[in-house]
């Protein structure tokens, strides 16, 4: 017997008799349900969801019918489909303060681009995904090059992609906004896939549902089956130890500013296919969002840990928080203080599951 | 074939696997290391012993592959070789466990245990990692080498230093290394933990791996050593072998020998200060 062993064997005899399960190993026993559902990362934000929740259902009447439910879960999605890969990024180390802006240009892009060569919208549509890829490789790219933080180099995408959006739209369209293309060859179809609503019973939803709850899955499956997952996860908890034995860590992040990129391609479509039009300035903030969502979620700030379903748990929080606060009749300006709050929270209690996970002996 | 097994001064049945022949290494004007000889066996343990600053990365770092020789050979098996990266050393069956970039502390030892080496099965967008060959693999190899795991799934971070130091070098085990080197295993390990690593050193030996163990500890490296590499300012300050040399000489020859003894004289002689013979 190895001093290992006998340290480890010590404190676990408390509760044998629990299970009598023969084929697992005695000393598993002490690892109660409760004990398994304190080491996933979701678990912070999935009481808190109950939580908002039941507070909203209390506090407002209309809040419970499945009207407001569609539109919850709208809110939800938009920002969700982001929180996904800002959550995987997240887990790999970094940070991208360019995501909310991105998705705008993204939308800009195509619309421009389309209008412009008076081309079918489709086109507009791709050349907007190349585009946008490029800006996510750039930002991955710069960052493996430079090897500066990554809050600096995304703070800088971020800033000259505002300028741009603006910039640009200006030279092009001559205003703020761009002009309508519903009107263009493709655009119904483009809409159908990007902004189509579809109904489940009496609930009439966004197609926008479906394409969160496809890249959670999606975003699951890598994360959790898959070698680029182990990747990810390495990358963020210590990039030296995961270089060491042949872990590309570098491809890894760089992979992961390009999911951001594609998903910021989505929304942007989106935008731009339910509203016609594109507002240049939009967009500014909404990266904290998505940062807070991923928080919310269970992601640690400082990489290595953390879920894409607790993304979306978080990113569900934000929809019924700014729902609610408006169903319950109250000032909307109190939502953002409620965001502030729960991020507190979310974040205390994963530095707590942090120190436990890596408290050593 | 262009090397040959020459000056085998040990008792045959062993196989060489490594050989430093009068190895330098310079940065820019600076000499890191140099004439350093150094011999790995199959299934024996080499120590390289120094103090701070004596050239023990830098030795690491050549046989490791991140850094290249300036002068002398690097035989492994036989063939003289000049390694490029880390990578080309791990094809060639030599895995280097370093002291704190071992493990990623967060994710499960399962995941770590495979990391950059995963297995998968399935095909195209199916292909996933075939967990319970890794947490069964993992389990396994960890209890042949005497360290019973309760969980594989608990984050590595909640294991005890040595146990992630054994991790470590149960996995360069399994990965097909023939010669491991390890870097300060013990270095920042208690006693006890110390002997668990120790133990599994000489396990990874009986399995008939060559290890280089790098220490600044005598007294761990006389516990399971054949051979014993000193070093001192970069260049080499003794080769033994254990039958050539005691404990007491070599912690004597790796404490500076002279300058310990005159550090001993001069701490003998140092009179009382005044403050503390009063008493607090």
């Amino acid at each position: 017997m190895s001093g290992a062993t006998a340290a480890h064997t010590q404190p676990h005899h408390k509760d044998k008799k629990e299970r009598p399960d023969a084929a697992a190993d005695e000393r598993l026993v002490h690892r109660s349900l409760a004990r398994r559902l304190m080491g996933r990362p979701e678990l912070g934000s999935v009481v808190g969801a109950v939580a908002v929740f039941v507070f909203f259902a209390v506090a407002a009447d209309s809040f419970m019918q499945l009207s407001s439910f569609s539109t919850v879960l709208y809110a939800s999605s938009t920002i969700g489909i982001m929180a996904v890969p800002v959550a995987l990024l997240m887990i790999g180390g970094e940070f991208d303060l360019s995501a909310g802006v991105m998705v705008t240009s993204s939308a800009l892009i195509a619309s421009m681009f389309s209008y412009q060569m008076t081309a079918n919208v489709w086109l507009g549509v791709l050349v907007s995904l190349v585009v946008t890829l490029a800006v996510g490789f750039f930002n991955g790219f710069m960052l493996i090059r430079t090897k500066l933080p990554s809050f600096i180099i995304t703070l800088g995408t971020f800033l000259m992609l505002t300028g741009l959006n603006l910039g640009f739209t200006q030279l092009i369209s001559g205003s703020v906004s761009t002009k309508k293309i519903g009107d263009m060859a493709g655009f119904s179809s483009a809409h159908a896939l990007f902004a189509s609503r579809f109904k489940i019973g009496d609930i009439d939803l966004q197609v926008t549902i479906l394409w969160w709850l496809g890249l959670v899955a999606v975003a699951t499956w890598v994360l959790l089956r898959t070698r680029a997952g182990n990747w990810i996860f390495a990358s963020g908890g210590g990039a030296d130890a995961a270089r060491a034995v042949g872990v590309p860590v570098a491809r890894t992040k760089i992979g992961l500013y390009m999911a951001v990129a594609f998903c910021a391609w989505i929304s942007g479509q989106h935008l731009l296919f339910s509203f016609d039009v594109v507002q240049s300035g939009e967009g500014i903030g909404n990266e904290f969002l998505y940062i807070i969502a991923a928080v919310i979620g269970g992601c640690l700030m400082t990489g290595g840990y953390g879920s894409a379903v607790g993304s979306a748990v978080g990113a569900f929080i934000f929809g019924m928080t700014s729902k609610g606060i408006v169903y319950a009749e109250w000032d909307p300006n109190w939502f953002k203080f409620f965001l502030g709050a729960m991020l507190l929270l979310a974040t205390l209690l994963n530095a707590w599951v942090r120190k436990r996970a890596e408290a050593s002996k | 074939m262009t090397g040959t097994k020459t000056g085998t001064k040990e008792p045959t049945g062993t196989e060489e696997l490594v050989e430093l022949a009068s190895v330098s290494k310079f940065y820019g004007n600076i000499k890191a290391l140099e004439g350093v000889s150094l011999k790995v066996d199959a299934g024996r343990i080499t120590c390289v012993l120094g103090d701070n600053g004596a050239g023990k990365s830098t030795l690491i770092k050549i046989i490791a592959g991140l850094h290249q020789h300036d002068a002398g050979t690097y035989t492994i098996q036989g063939e003289e070789v000049r390694l490029g990266s880390p990578r080309e050393a791990l094809d060639l069956g030599i895995a280097t466990v370093y002291q704190d970039l071992a493990v990623v502390p967060l994710m499960p030892v399962w995941r770590n245990f495979f990391l950059g080496s995963e297995p998968t099965k399935g095909k195209g967008p199916f292909k996933r990692l075939d967990v319970s060959k890794m947490r069964r693999t993992t389990r396994e190899e960890m209890l042949r080498m005497g360290i019973d795991l309760r969980d594989v799934d608990q984050p590595i971070g909640t294991l005890s230093g040595g146990e992630r130091q054994c991790v470590a070098i149960a996995r360069a085990v399994y990965f097909g290394a023939k010669v491991l080197i390890l870097d300060e295993p013990t270095a920042a390990l208690g006693v006890k933990q110390s002997g668990v690593v120790l133990k599994y050193v000489a396990a990874a030996r009986d399995a008939g791996l060559g290890v280089v163990l790098i220490t600044h500890n005598p007294h761990h490296a006389y516990l399971v050593g054949d051979r014993f590499v000193l070093l001192k300012r970069g260049a080499m300050a003794g080769s033994h072998l254990k039958s050539e040399i005691a404990l007491e000489e070599l912690t004597r020859q790796m404490a500076g020998g002279s300058e310990l003894e005159q550090l001993s004289h001069e701490l003998e002689r140092a009179p009382v200060p005044a403050h503390l013979g009063e008493g607090a």
